[in-house]
């Protein structure tokens, strides 16, 4: 079983120091994996490269890779937040509906509302894991439930439409800077600013501490109740952010918006290399993670893959990153190991 | 008085609030509606159940391993897909089911061999699953529904027992549901599913085949899908790519509020078939009632969170109250 491969590795040649290093470092070796498929796509068909369906793809990632920094937070501490597709449909709506109400709110109220309506839904899932001691998956699991019931009590059957919302709004939705989208820019900010806050920032540093070990984390004076609480907080307010930004890509709500989010967002930190075991991971795997599985599925429509094998194909390039992934770390684990040995 | 009791939420005590549980909803479901507390009801009720009754059993099994499959419902809209696809193509009804039955045992042992072999956290291997199976069901199945199912067939879906109220496919779960407890409580196996759910070192250190319990745990756990994907499409007369969907979150709700730990190593079979069961009576209970859709979500999420968080709370007061007599204690007997 594994005795080959650690007695094939054990008198192993100088190891190509830069390759072993450019394989620990995730970001690298993703990167590589995105630009072959990109080129091998573009290769088969030169449209993939167009305008328009970048644009179309760096939209629909967008979201994903929104709510995937503050699950990111959450998974680092070793929790989830599967509530995040509920806590977006939620705000979606409600955000629509605000237009509604007030058709001359302007778009910054909307966003910040987004913001409000999410990190209060985020404060009830810290609270039941933080102090009531809840663990992550229940509690997260039943307020997916909850918010989702409480989307549609609030619905009721109806819908928000493009024509509902201000012409302010649309054109945010639909506006760019220098041929970027505004939502694109957006994402890629608070990407940027929680990439600082992670590797710069005391707190920051607190979600690795707490997700390696709580009781070390505990010692050392963190205060590991507040930390966790604000993460939800943190991951339900991006949800929320992500909610309203939803509503601007596609106009049209209803109170079954964003289900089923949850396991690709999950999906997008595993394959960018967040650990579910907590410590581990960076915003910008995370988001390479979500680009990832955007471009494979684009790719595949580019390609012309029939249109119901697409998914199983997903499915298994999804199943191919975690295996991988697992089987590079433990590799760089050992190689690690063996050298403190000698 | 001064020692009390080690377990403080012992097993024993949370199956007998989930069987309380039940009563109470029973009585307020008979005073609600009329209509509740009749036979044809009852059976209704617990015919809709018994796919999420069914998986749960496995499912039961797997976390208290101290492990997870949510690619339950993905196996059985594969299974289904399956099954459809045979039957269109005019292979004999029995030997579609036990394709399909194969087929739920492979992709069961697949996902157990990418967790055993590869080590894989079962939460990522079945994530990645989830999409693959059901994208397999659309590979297989399209969106097509094969909707021509034999009589015969479809009424063991959601036939009665002839004479009885009692649905067909119940008396399957009862049987597996006796076979899972006796298993898990009673023989050496289910003993070391809490050992390995406990502390997965000291189990191996005690000599338990880790590995080897595993990967039959998610083939067993694949086989249970498809025999519950089987049912689904006779009950419904319908086979489909999306059958089941979402069905994976019903199946953990209810093995979580039915007391077992998703940190393994604790749980009953019984507690996790009560919470089945108050699921289902609760849900039916307020359709009959007129009670909307959406405050039966509401009532399942808040149910789940209050079965962990109510004992939790508990706990605390008790403890904080402890402390406080012992303060008290000290401060009184002090010379």
């Amino acid at each position: 079983m594994t005795t080959d491969l650690s007695s094939s590795s054990t008198p192993a040649a100088p190891a190509p120091n830069l390759l072993a290093r450019l394989l620990r470092a995730r970001e690298a070796s993703l990167i590589l994996i995105l630009l072959t498929l990109v080129a091998v796509t573009t290769a088969a068909n030169p449209r993939f490269l167009s305008a328009q369906s970048l644009r179309d793809l760096a939209l629909n990632v967008a979201i994903i890779a929104l709510v995937v920094v503050g699950q990111t937070l959450v998974l680092l501490m070793k929790h989830v937040d599967l509530s995040v597709s509920s806590v977006l449909g939620l705000t979606a709506f409600l955000s629509g509906s605000l237009f509604v109400a007030h058709p001359g709110m302007p778009v910054w109220l909307a966003l910040l509302a987004g913001l409000g309506i999410g990190a209060a839904l985020g404060a009830v899932n810290g609270l039941l894991v933080a102090y009531g001691k809840v663990p992550a998956l229940v509690a997260t699991l039943g307020t997916l439930y909850v918010f989702r019931g409480v989307d549609y009590a609030v619905v009721h059957g109806g819908q928000i439409t493009a024509s509902n919302l201000p012409p302010a709004f649309s054109a945010f939705a639909s506006g760019s800077v220098l041929g970027v989208p505004t939502l694109v820019l957006l994402v890629l900010a608070v990407m940027v600013g929680f990439s600082v806050y992670l590797r710069s920032y005391r707190s920051g540093r607190e979600y690795y501490a707490v997700g390696s070990n709580v009781e070390a984390a505990n010692l050392a004076g963190i205060n590991v109740g507040r930390r966790v609480l604000t993460g939800f907080i943190l991951s339900g307010a991006i949800a929320g952010l992500a909610g309203v930004l939803y509503l601007a890509r596609f106009g049209t709500v209803d109170a079954a918006a964003g289900t089923g989010l949850e396991l690709q967002v999950i999906a997008a930190a595993v394959v960018g290399g967040v650990a579910i075991t907590g410590g581990v991971g960076t915003i910008a795997g995370a988001g390479i993670g979500a680009l990832l599985l955007g471009v494979i599925g684009s790719a595949l429509v580019a390609l012309r893959a029939p249109a119901f094998w697409q998914q199983a194909i997903q499915g298994a390039l999804l199943l191919l990153a975690i295996s991988i992934d697992i089987i590079l770390a433990r590799r760089a684990e050992r190689a690690l190991q063996e050298r403190s040995h000698r | 008085m001064s020692v009390s009791k080690k377990p403080a939420r012992s097993l024993l005590g949370w199956e007998t609030t989930i069987l309380a549980l039940v009563i109470v909803a029973l009585l307020i479901g008979s005073t609600l509606s009329d209509a509740f507390l009749t036979g044809a009801n009852l059976s209704n009720l617990s015919s809709n159940l018994v796919e999420v009754a069914l998986i749960a059993l496995t499912m039961t099994l797997i976390v208290i391993a101290a492990e997870i499959d949510l690619s339950v419902a993905s196996i059985a809209g594969m299974c289904s897909a399956l099954l459809g696809v045979l039957w269109a193509a005019h292979v004999p009804m029995p030997l579609a089911v036990l394709a399909s039955l194969a087929l739920g045992t492979l992709a069961g042992l697949f996902n157990g061999w990418l967790v055993t072999r590869l080590g894989l956290p079962s939460l990522a291997v079945t994530i990645g699953t989830l999409a693959l199976y059901r994208g397999l069901a659309y590979a297989l199945l399209g969106d097509r529904a094969v909707a021509d199912f034999p009589p015969f067939w479809t009424n063991l879906g959601f036939g009665l027992v002839p004479g009885t109220q009692i649905p067909i496919p119940i008396v399957a779960f009862a049987a597996l549901a006796v076979v899972t407890a006796v298993t898990l409580h009673a023989t050496p196996f289910g003993r070391s599913l809490y050992a390995i759910g406990a502390s997965e070192l000291a189990a191996r250190f005690a000599g338990l085949r880790v590995e080897r319990t595993k990967l039959l745990l998610f083939t067993l756990s694949g086989l249970m899908s498809a025999f519950a994907a089987v049912i689904y499409t006779f009950r419904f007369s319908s086979a489909r790519a999306d059958n089941a969907a979402g069905l994976e979150l019903a199946v953990i709700a209810a093995v979580l509020l039915g007391g077992v730990s998703i940190f393994g190593g604790r749980g009953s079979v019984t507690g996790v078939i009560g919470a089945v069961f108050l699921i289902g009576i609760i849900q039916n209970a307020l359709t009959l009632a007129d009670v909307p859709n959406e405050i039966l979500t509401i009532v399942t999420g808040l149910l789940l969170i209050l079965s962990v968080l109510g004992p939790n709370l508990a706990a605390q007061v008790k403890a904080s109250r402890e402390r406080q007599r012992h303060a008290a204690a000290a401060r009184g007997g002090a010379p």
